[in-house]
């Protein structure tokens, strides 16, 4: 994977979802901006809702989305993500609903829809047929934030196979090498942690999180975004600087949490307000 | 009552079986056959390398050993002894019924071997900070004691149902200084404590330890808390030769997460003529979210970090689960039983509620011991078994832990005086 613009092959029979993601983040580049890739949960409150948001964000200029799939059990997930899924499993989520969502969803917006899932539902179902269904329902590939390099070949074979990315992840913690490993093996981009801890809106940023982008860029071709904490335009902007793309996530959830006590349009208007101004603030 | 067949469910023919012993195992990546593993989040990964690390280290070291088996001596109160059970043996009318006392232990049972070797694991890793989940709060309180000796802080995470039905226990770890933080998320059990203390341990990894409880959670936890909880089988092994000149015929033990039955078991897994019986939490019946009997009624799948038999529904979201028993409430269990229940070489059973119940007024009314509800499961069976075994066969049952904590939510069930709100 290169962030390069892909003057070899702009467009073959069947485009991978992995150079169609590239050739998006080489056209923002061109147009000097950084990418923001929004996070939202599917299915909270309900699946039409979900739909809904994915066009608004698309509207509001996001660069890429990732679906969150609801789990029961998130352990990297703070408060906010947290009860989100609760609300979606509650609901009556079921993963095939995700994907008859996503379906319909990557046929009315521009933006590449990526799947946060937990590897538990991914083994699960089966990992073929969790990568299949994806596939056909248009996704472009998936983040599995439980599922470290040492347990992936069987998931990262099978994506490879599909052309669907599997977005890998390093963090403060992650040992310089290590780092480098998982740099090696990411498709589509690499998903910088900027903080030791789970997934929550934060007021700073956390210290050295400039400096690790700028070492993880001489390491790796494959374009770097950033997420967890960030939520202000303040921060999308500093981000924006050093990296490809900033990834917002609880912040955006928390407006689905005040969906129930909202018209759909008056909430859907706040929120496209709020992704709007992230995206303005990822322009270098 | 379930018979203990050999699980039927996975036919033998599915299960690579090795050539090499049973107990070899994990291997380098923490599989114990397909089961184990590490699957959790890369902020975690660098901290459980450095764990593997550190205990491969350590159990080299034998200044390590010494200082562990002194304090297993001293402090603990080890070689806990193997009892006749004599007017239980008469009452079942079949083999002969030994206890394996735990329940003598310092804290009460057997989580403590556990905790001791863990704390000093982080003392050598540098680590001032500990936190655990504790779903009976026995785990609590072991992990609050050792942190209490090796002056370490302390944080433990506990459902909130649970602080209720088991609040001695809250008040002695309070008592030891350690902090109880309740769990109000979930089904605010054992699971869901599980679930804060991963998360804390995420935010906190690098001057903290989690001290996991159980044979449960991702490598190298599921051996390390089985290495160290084998001090149990290995004294039950000796303490046999010594004191009945053989090995017995079944070997009993409750399984939750699966640690005391681990720690009696791996000592016996290569002695195949020993047969080796787990008894998870039947709860109130068979039916989903009635019971926690995730060998018995579950199917692969990955909680907390490796992959074992889990209760789960299509999609892979884990289901809610119940028992009487706190410490059993979990809707998941240790790799290794995977590994020994699809290999044949344990056979995995339940029993009810009710039935762990009664077990609890049998052996207080004819042993003069209050055991663990945990512990009363292993009983239940151990006593109906017995009865359908000649009397030469001797069976010994792992007896965990004390039943004090339970008293009050006994009490409380029964409708009795004394009871807890």
């Amino acid at each position: 994977m290169s962030a390069s613009p892909s003057v070899a092959s702009p467009t073959v029979a069947s485009p991978s979802k992995v150079s169609e993601l590239a050739d998006r983040f080489a056209a923002l580049k061109q147009r000097g901006r950084a990418a923001l890739a929004p996070f939202v949960t599917a299915g909270d409150p309900n699946m039409e809702t979900t739909l809904a948001v994915l066009e608004s964000l698309d509207r509001a200029g996001a660069s890429l989305c990732e679906l969150g799939v609801p789990y029961s059990d998130p352990i990297a997930d703070g408060p906010v993500i947290q009860s989100s899924y609760t609300r979606a499993l509650a609901a009556g989520f079921t993963l095939e609903r995700l994907f008859e969502v996503s379906r319909l969803a990557t046929q009315r917006v521009k933006m590449p829809i990526l799947a946060m899932a937990s590897y538990s539902l991914i083994y699960r179902r089966g990992i073929d047929r969790f990568v299949a269904d994806a596939k056909a329902a248009g996704l472009t590939g998936f983040v599995v934030p439980d599922l470290p390099i040492e347990e992936s070949d069987q998931l990262d074979a099978a994506c490879r196979q599909a052309g669907l990315a599997l977005v890998r992840l390093v963090t403060p913690t992650t040992p310089p090498e290590r780092a480098e490993a998982i740099a090696r093996k990411s498709t589509g981009f690499l998903y910088c942690v900027s903080v030791a801890g789970v997934t929550g809106a934060r007021t700073d940023l956390p210290a050295g999180l400039i400096e690790r982008v700028k070492w993880l860029r001489t390491k790796t071709e494959v374009p770097i975004l950033v997420g967890f904490g960030i939520s202000s335009p303040e921060q999308a902007r500093a981000v924006a600087e050093v990296a490809d793309g900033v990834i917002v996530g609880s912040a955006v959830v928390r407006h689905l949490a005040e969906a129930a006590n909202q018209p759909r349009e008056e909430f859907i208007r706040g929120l496209e307000g709020y992704v709007s101004d992230l995206a303005a603030a990822t322009a270098r | 009552m379930t018979p203990a067949t050999p699980t039927a469910a996975t036919p033998l023919s599915q299960v690579p079986l090795s050539q090499v012993p049973l107990s070899q195992v994990p291997d380098a990546l923490g599989r114990f056959g397909r089961f184990g593993g590490r699957y959790v989040p890369e902020t975690l990964s660098a901290a459980l390398e450095q764990l593997e690390q550190a205990y491969n280290e350590a159990i080299a070291d034998p200044a390590f050993t010494a200082e562990l088996n002194g304090l297993l001596g001293a402090f603990v109160g080890r070689p806990t002894p193997l009892l006749f059970a004599k007017r239980l043996t008469e009452l079942a009318g079949g083999a002969q019924i030994y206890f394996k006392r735990e329940d003598l232990s310092h804290t009460g049972a057997h989580k403590i071997n556990n905790t001791l070797g863990q704390g000093l694991l982080a003392i050598r890793m540098g680590k001032r900070r500990i936190i655990a989940e504790t779903g009976a709060g026995q785990h609590g309180v072991a992990t609050a004691t050792a942190c209490a000796r090796f002056g370490l802080d302390c944080v433990v995470y506990m459902g909130a149902e649970d602080v209720r039905r088991q609040a001695p226990n809250v008040r002695n770890m309070r008592f030891m200084g350690a902090e109880v933080r309740p769990v109000e998320s979930g089904s605010r059990t054992l699971r869901d404590a599980i679930n804060e203390a991963m998360r804390d341990w995420m935010g906190s990894v690098e001057t903290t330890h989690y001290i996991i409880g159980s044979v449960v959670g991702p490598h190298p936890f599921p051996r390390i808390v089985r290495d160290f909880q084998s001090v149990i089988g290995r004294e039950t092994v000796e303490q046999c030769r010594r004191q009945l000149g053989r090995l017995p015929d079944t070997v009993v033990a409750c399984v939750g997460g699966g640690s005391n039955a681990a720690g009696m078991f791996y000592p016996f897994v290569d002695h195949a003529d020993v047969r080796l019986v787990g008894v998870e939490a039947g709860g109130r019946s068979g039916k989903p979210g009635d019971h926690a009997a995730s060998l018995s009624y579950g199917s692969p799948g990955i909680l907390h970090g490796s992959l074992s038999y889990v209760l789960q529904d299509a999609d892979g979201q884990t289901s809610d689960v119940h028992s009487v028993s706190a410490g059993l409430d979990y809707p998941g269990v240790g790799p290794e039983h995977s590994y020994w229940r699809d290999a044949g070489r344990v056979q995995y059973t339940s029993v009810t509620d009710t039935e762990a119940l009664d077990a609890f007024d049998l052996v207080a009314q004819r042993e003069g011991i209050l055991p663990a509800l945990e512990t009363s499961h292993a009983l239940a069976w151990a006593m109906e078994e017995a009865g359908r075994r000649p009397p030469e066969e001797i069976l010994v049952v792992c007896l965990s832990g004390r039943g004090d904590k339970d008293a009050a939510e006994i009490a409380r069930l029964r409708g009795l005086p004394g009871a807890s709100s």
